[in-house]
């Protein structure tokens, strides 16, 4: 079974709850467990946090890209800004590093959406923008087991 | 808003919104701080009680709060944390920091 979905959206921090809640609304067709749905949510949220506050720093008239695409049991969800990009991407992926400690963040997206997702992979180009691509796989044992 | 944010002696008490993402965060925040020097709370605690969704920008409220009155020997609380969000805390580190409390 396949299926595709695609949004945009202004890059407004409004906008996070309503972009979470449709990717996990899109995926529901998989009948997700509660905690996948939680994983998803969370880290679409902090890929579509990144996009607004780093990739825009909160500039106005930016849009973010959504793409999900369901194949089998794997989800996959593409987050785009065409933002400032990022320009050391190991440096941005390392846990606690933030380049905004003065909006309280706490340097976990990345480190988020690799623990809650089975694969991220992050491709950005300075001065283009920036796309995270996530997957994960629905309806079964984690590939990475869990800590407990 | 007061009704989010109460103080008990020298403790701060924060009842989380139901969603904590970056959107919520700045409001919970700035509102905290206020109250931290105001008031002059030592100690700050989190009421998990409604909260059905957290991202990092929950873990970056409590982290700054931590921040702020750590060095006058404050400490921060968690309270009615559900599995979720203990999880979040541990995969952080944030649990060397906060007390969770049953």
């Amino acid at each position: 079974m396949k299926n595709e979905m695609k949004m945009e959206f202004d890059a407004i921090s409004a906008n996070e709850a309503f972009a979470r809640v449709a990717v996990a609304a899109f995926v529901s067709e998989l009948d997700p467990t509660l905690e996948e749905v939680s994983d998803i949510k969370t880290a679409v949220s902090e890929a579509v946090t990144n996009a607004i506050i780093h990739g825009y720093e909160g500039m106005e008239g930016g849009k973010v890209n959504i793409r999900c695409l369901i194949n089998q049991d794997v989800l996959h969800v593409e987050v785009m800004d065409k933002g400032k990009g990022i320009e050391d991407i190991e440096k941005a992926m390392e846990p606690l590093f933030t380049t905004k400690p003065e909006l309280n963040r706490s340097g976990m997206g990345f480190p988020f959406m690799e623990a809650f997702m089975d694969d991220l992979e992050v491709l950005s180009v300075p001065g283009e923008g920036t796309t995270v691509i996530m997957k994960k796989k629905i309806g079964c044992i984690p590939w990475i087991e869990d800590e407990e | 808003m007061g009704e989010n944010f109460r103080v008990i002696d020298n403790y701060l008490m924060v009842k989380m919104p139901e969603e904590i993402d970056h959107h919520k965060s700045s409001y919970i925040s700035e509102n905290a701080d206020k109250f931290i020097v105001q008031k002059q709370v030592n100690h700050v605690v989190f009421d998990f009680e409604d909260t059905k969704f957290m991202d990092s920008s929950g873990i970056g409220i409590i982290l700054g709060r931590y921040k702020k009155i750590a060095c006058f020997g404050g400490k921060v609380f968690a309270i009615h944390a559900d599995n979720r969000i203990r999880h979040l805390l541990m995969i952080s580190g944030l649990h060397k920091i906060v007390e969770i409390m049953d």
